[in-house]
């Protein structure tokens, strides 16, 4: 599914060069959960934005679900991320002043998919994720476990090989990151593939397989034969 | 992304912020509302300048005496006493000039009229009856001068209104009454209707006598200042021009056309000359609105950058998602040219609004031309790219790792 072979990445900034990621290589397996975690500076967000298409790696290939993505124009690279990845970001991301709804079609809407799909597809994930009674809340409107959950529904609405999440629990209340971690874990059982960066041990350990970064490059990489368990429960009306 | 989707996203994005949104258009609004007001107005003027010069007289050719030869001195133009009744009469009379329908002779001289305790110092015009018709002279009450007048050396007079007030207040009671001139007494047999003209050959400023009470009781002079001579038709301006040059040629006994010693020249000479002038006119007021068309443009571009920059965050993600180059800038484009269209056409109904007030308080036809309509919402359109192209590029530039991170 995700293959990384010798990735790194130089940043200059003047003459002054940053090896933010050095000869980084690890595969990833269609189905797993694996959480990347590292101290900050440790290369992590290099290497979540290396595999989210957003930035090319200096040298090394990367390729996802089959396609080589290291070496591709800005467009092509937002093709590739409007159909092969789901992200979900720390600060959720959602446009402001916008329902719930459209918030999840926007995705559909740059793959040029008609409306009626559209509505069918976003109500369908937003019922996934608890909030079918709020299709058309703006998303100011909503606390941030919402609104993550809302991001998560937009995630996944283009069926992604990838979801990928970084800090997906950094901005909200720990009752609400436990539900998250549920819904990820329900997802990983219906075979989809999450990719979560961390800097928190007890979010990272509801993951299958912890990768750790140090200096940029691979600390570890470990299975996590018993990650901790998140129950599978969205509140609908209980969370303001 | 369907056109109609971007549109209702931009109008929802817009409405945000209706204050800037507001003051935004306002620039355009009073751009393209100034530059249509200004082009109405000059138009208007034009039209207005035009049709009173037609009102003079249409198809009206002026023969006046050329200037006067003391030896090597040439003397001003007009000056000159070449010119006599015995040539209008042989003008009207010959048949080598076929393209003329009437002959005006007429003598002109300022001097001071008074009635009363009133005096007023004007125009008087020694005119046969051929005058009223080729100046189109209109009676408000009394008669014109008659042949009988002319035949009989009367001492008549017709006022102009502008006299008729100056001299009596109120023009219902003029008729009848007396004035003086030079020293001799008219009797005020009527009076024309106002012209609104002005300045110096102001037809609403002037006194109509009988020529020959003018040239033998009150100038003492033999001469004309001027023949007017109506063409048939405008067609024949030109051939009527020539053919009365070469007659009063061999009639002075001239051979040589550059020793004339008048010239002729026609209403289309000066309505050209007028023409062109507030043609110039227009033109410099629709450069000048122009500029505040282009600082309103400017205003936009303004708007447009602090609009990317407030949003960097939403361009990145959007970028993120998939949203391809040609997409945002469309996007941003759309949404400078919804500002500048908006206050295209407010702007445009505005200069339609104002002008029509304007005309109506400055007396100056009303006209607006289809053109400067399309001109209008044309230009604001371009203006909306012109200066949206830059932010919306800049937009769509944005790389979304650093626009994403952007607070």
């Amino acid at each position: 599914m995700i293959k990384v072979s010798h990735i790194s990445k130089i940043y200059k900034i003047g003459t002054l060069e940053t090896l933010a990621l050095s000869d980084v290589s690890f595969e990833i397996k269609k189905g797993e959960f694996v959480a990347i975690m590292g101290p900050s500076g440790s290369g992590k967000s290099t290497l979540m934005h290396i595999l989210g298409a957003l930035d090319l790696p200096s040298s090394g290939t990367y390729i996802l679900d089959g396609e080589n993505v290291s070496d591709l124009s800005q467009d092509e690279l937002a093709d590739i991320r409007n159909r092969k990845i789901g992200f979900i970001f720390q600060a959720f991301n959602l446009l402001p002043r916008t329902t719930t709804l459209q918030n999840v079609m926007l995705p559909m809407v740059y793959a040029k998919i008609p409306k009626e799909e559209r509505v069918k597809k976003a109500t369908k994930y937003l019922e996934m994720v608890g909030l079918s009674h709020r299709l058309n809340h703006l998303s100011n409107q909503l606390s941030g476990g919402q609104q993550q959950r809302v991001a998560i529904a937009r995630g996944l609405v283009m069926n992604p090989a990838i979801l990928l999440a970084d800090e997906p629990t950094g901005n909200i209340a720990s009752s609400q990151a436990e539900e998250i971690m549920g819904i990820f874990q329900h997802l990983n059982k219906e075979e989809h593939t999450i990719i979560m960066i961390t800097h928190e041990l007890d979010i990272a350990n509801h993951a299958h397989r912890i990768i750790s970064l140090k200096d940029g490059k691979i600390s570890g990489d470990k299975k996590n034969s018993r990650p901790t368990k998140a129950k599978f429960i969205i509140n609908r009306e209980g969370d303001q | 992304m369907e056109i109609l989707e971007i549109l209702k996203e931009c109008i929802s994005t817009l409405t945000v912020n209706k204050m800037r949104t507001g003051l935004a258009i306002l620039g355009i609004i009073i751009g393209i509302g100034s530059v249509i007001t200004l082009i109405s107005l000059g138009q208007g003027s034009q039209k207005a300048i035009e049709d009173q010069i037609q009102a003079l007289g249409a198809n009206l050719l002026t023969v006046i005496p050329g200037g006067q030869n003391t030896g090597n001195v040439r003397g001003a133009v007009g000056s000159a006493t070449t010119l006599t009744l015995n040539d209008a009469k042989a003008i009207q009379t010959t048949d080598q000039i076929t393209t003329i329908t009437s002959v005006s002779p007429e003598y002109s001289g300022r001097n001071q009229a008074t009635a009363g305790r009133n005096n007023t110092n004007t125009q008087i015009t020694g005119v046969y009856p051929e005058y009223q018709e080729i100046h189109k002279v209109i009676m408000t009450t009394g008669t014109f001068i008659s042949q009988r007048d002319v035949d009989g050396i009367t001492r008549v007079a017709v006022l102009g209104p502008s006299v008729a007030a100056t001299l009596f207040g109120d023009r219902e009671s003029a008729i009848g009454q007396n004035i003086r001139v030079k020293g001799q007494t008219l009797q005020v047999i009527g009076i024309t209707q106002s012209k609104g003209g002005s300045g110096f050959n102001n037809p609403d400023d002037a006194i109509y006598i009988p020529l020959s009470t003018a040239l033998k009781v009150i100038f003492g002079a033999d001469h004309l200042t001027s023949i007017a001579i109506e063409a048939k038709n405008k067609e024949v301006m030109t051939d009527a021009q020539n053919q009365i040059g070469y007659f009063l040629l061999s009639r002075h006994k001239l051979s040589d056309p550059t020793e004339a010693d008048f010239s002729i020249f026609s209403q289309n000479d000066i309505l050209n000359t007028a023409s062109s002038v507030t043609g110039t006119f227009t033109t410099l007021l629709g450069g000048i609105a122009a500029i505040s068309l282009l600082v309103g443009g400017i205003g936009i571009m303004n708007i447009m950058l602090v609009t990317v920059t407030e949003r960097t965050r939403e361009v990145g993600l959007r970028k993120a998602l998939g949203a391809q180059k040609k997409v945002i800038i469309t996007q941003f484009l759309i949404e400078s040219i919804i500002l500048t269209l908006t206050g295209g056409i407010m702007g445009m109904m505005l200069g339609i609004g104002v002008s029509y007030l304007l005309s109506h308080f400055m007396s100056v036809p009303f006209t607006i031309s289809t053109v400067s309509i399309f001109l209008a919402i044309g230009v604001s359109a371009v203006i909306g790219i012109v200066f949206g192209l830059y932010p919306a590029n800049k937009a769509s530039n944005l790389q979304p790792i650093e626009a994403l991170r952007y607070e």
